[in-house]
């Protein structure tokens, strides 16, 4: 509200002098709101057309059944009940949910943990930190579709590196991309290489406002470092926990390069996530109202899932009150 | 209590040792981390470098003898992937550009201008933040597929004009709220209106931020597979993405994965000309991003 206090004082003392400055004043608001709204226009042509009038559009095709060339068909629940009541050879829904929630709860949790371990070790004055976190941070810049390809190679069964590193330490080769047990595992390994990148910055900015004080204080007390990580450094980063936690369950429930060009969605349906399924559907079938009727299930199973951590939150999420900016 | 505890001194070399040894350990930790980290991309580097002979072994070869650089060439002859790198350079263009205009236009109005509905507006642009772009999806093609633009740039190049994200109208404002109002004071006293002060004072205050959004939105552009795939059809149109994919496929038959691993190289060079250009702008626009989030 700062920026606007040079104005208000223009206006309080047009107040003084009488009605007509209170008119010009009324006058300078109504500007001002006309340009906003004017320098808003692009953003807001935006939202109707390519946001708010989508999603009524999708939620009306999700009750009908569309190819894209004859007119949309109304069918009501149908689309939602072949989805979700189809028995089990042809209901791909329950496979698909399940393998994106498996690859979700396994890979989150993990990559969250070692971005923050990895922030906690570039948070010290260790010499040659810029070199350190250059060579973090890399590999998360890489193209999804070109690390695909690269992970690919990596992962070749026969010639590739992975198995040759198991064969030289003695141990058996591992199908990686080619049985169903491993396929999740992979995925979740080859995530861990993006390790360093934003979320690890975004840890590193939450480590670097947390007080050095505290820390002090808790030292002066006797704790030892998993204490202090323990009672001073979570309680303060939480909100930045909070943040890529949020981020991260949005972020892989939406994988898709990778799993369409390393597997694509195989073996037996075992990567087969959620968005390669309405690809599938929608672009690849022309089942557009099915499309549409995925689409709102994942939405609404994202909703569920922020809505569930914003009110967890409350539990764990620690706000400073007094010093909040 | 904490003075008696004081009396009895450690002896120096456990003091010393307490602080040598988890520091050699952090740098040994670090050291082996960095390794394993650019293991891929050295690996992936190795391979586009060698041939079909050398690169079909199961015994590990680091570096290549013999070093075939005309793999590199060969890409180019065999795919237009001169082609396939200009369109990519022309949405990478468009899309930053456009997104820097339309969503430093929204966020100056959000940060400075007063209006009815405007905190309205503000909860709209962050709610689309939180919406997985699938929803929109379908409709979205079905528009373009109606106005006759599948198989064109349109759907790659306008969005970008329409407010450029939600998340760049967010950063956006969060600078210019960081900027003292009284230049806009005295510019709008000298009889600046509200376009020429956002063009001419504010503008040119923000490189930090527009400097981190162009380098964000260059690398989205490159990296988006997704657009490209569900929207483009001939082969001359696409882009570097999808030229990858196509050989990645044909790779699968004619088994040149030597091929493969060079066109990724050449996929991730742009990523690392950017870092190296705008590092100091990542760090700082990715802090942005958290502690206000």
């Amino acid at each position: 509200m700062n920026f606007a206090t040079g104005k208000e004082q223009v206006a309080a003392s047009g107040q003084s002098k009488g009605t007509t400055h209170a008119r010009t004043r009324s006058k300078r608001a109504w500007r001002e709101a006309i340009e906003f709204y004017l320098m808003l226009s692009p953003w807001a042509l935006g939202f109707i057309v390519l946001v708010a009038g989508p999603m009524i559009y999708s939620l009306y095709l999700s009750f009908t059944d569309y190819d894209l060339f004859n007119a949309p068909k109304w069918i009501g629940l149908e689309n939602f009940r072949y989805l979700f009541t189809s028995p089990p050879p042809s209901s791909v829904l329950w496979k698909s949910l399940a393998v994106t929630a498996y690859f979700t709860f396994l890979s989150v949790p993990v990559s969250i943990a070692g971005s923050l371990l990895l922030a906690v070790l570039l948070n010290t004055k260790v010499r040659g930190l810029p070199f350190y976190r250059t060579s973090f941070y890399l590999p998360s810049l890489t193209p999804a579709f070109a690390s695909a390809l690269l992970w690919v190679w990596i992962f070749n069964s026969k010639f590739g590196l992975a198995n040759a590193f198991l064969r030289s330490i003695g141990l058996p080769p591992v199908q990686w991309l080619t049985d169903p047990h491993w396929v999740i595992p992979t995925f979740v390994l080859m995530g861990l290489w993006g390790l360093g990148g934003n979320t690890m910055i975004i840890f590193l900015a939450g480590l670097q406002g947390v007080p050095v004080h505290l820390y002090e204080a808790a030292e002066i007390d006797g704790a030892n470092w998993w204490d202090r990580f323990w009672a001073v450094t979570l309680p303060q980063i939480s909100p930045t926990l909070f943040f890529n936690l949020v981020l991260g369950i949005i972020g892989s429930f939406q994988i898709f390069t990778s799993a369409y060009l390393m597997t694509g969605g195989g073996p037996n349906y075992s990567t087969y996530f959620l968005v390669l399924y309405i690809y599938q559907e929608a672009f690849k079938s022309l089942h557009m109202g099915r499309g549409a009727a995925l689409a709102w299930i994942l939405f609404v199973i994202l909703m569920i899932f922020t809505l569930l951590q914003f009110w967890l939150s409350r539990r764990w999420v620690y706000y400073e009150g007094g010093e909040a900016k | 209590m904490r003075a008696s505890q004081s009396v009895r001194r450690e002896p120096v070399w456990r003091v010393a040792a307490l602080r040598i040894i988890p520091y050699s350990l952090l740098y040994i930790i670090l050291t082996l981390g960095a390794i394993v980290f650019s293991i891929p991309m050295l690996w992936t580097l190795s391979s586009s470098l060698k041939d079909t002979i050398h690169i079909f072994t199961q015994t590990v070869q680091w570096i290549p003898n013999p070093v075939h650089w005309e793999n590199y060439l060969e890409l180019f002859i065999r795919l237009p992937f001169l082609t396939f790198i200009w369109n990519s350079l022309i949405i990478v263009a468009n899309n930053v550009v456009a997104t820097v205009l339309t969503a430093s236009l929204a966020g100056y109005a959000f940060a400075r201008l007063r209006a009815p509905g405007r905190d309205f507006m503000f909860l709209l642009v962050i709610g689309t933040m939180l919406l997985p772009g699938q929803v929109t999806l379908i409709p979205r093609y079905i528009i373009f597929n109606k106005l006759g633009m599948i198989d064109t740039y349109w759907p790659l190049l306008l969005p970008s004009w329409l407010g450029g994200g939600a998340f760049e109208i967010f950063l956006f404002r969060q600078f210019f709220m960081t900027l003292p109002t009284e230049l806009d004071d005295a510019a709008r006293i000298d009889g600046c209106g509200t376009l020429r002060i956002y063009w001419s004072i504010v503008l040119p205050l923000s490189q930090p931020v527009i400097a981190t959004m162009a380098i964000f939105n260059f690398i989205w552009s490159w990296s988006d597979f997704f657009t490209p795939l569900i929207y483009l059809n001939s082969f001359q149109k696409f882009t570097i993405a999808l030229g990858l994919a196509t050989l990645q496929r044909s790779a699968e038959q004619s088994t040149r994965w030597e091929l493969v691993m060079a066109g990724a190289v050449l996929s991730i060079i742009p990523m690392l000309v950017i870092f190296f250009l705008g590092q100091k702008y990542f760090v700082q626009g990715i802090a942005l991003t958290g502690s206000k989030g």
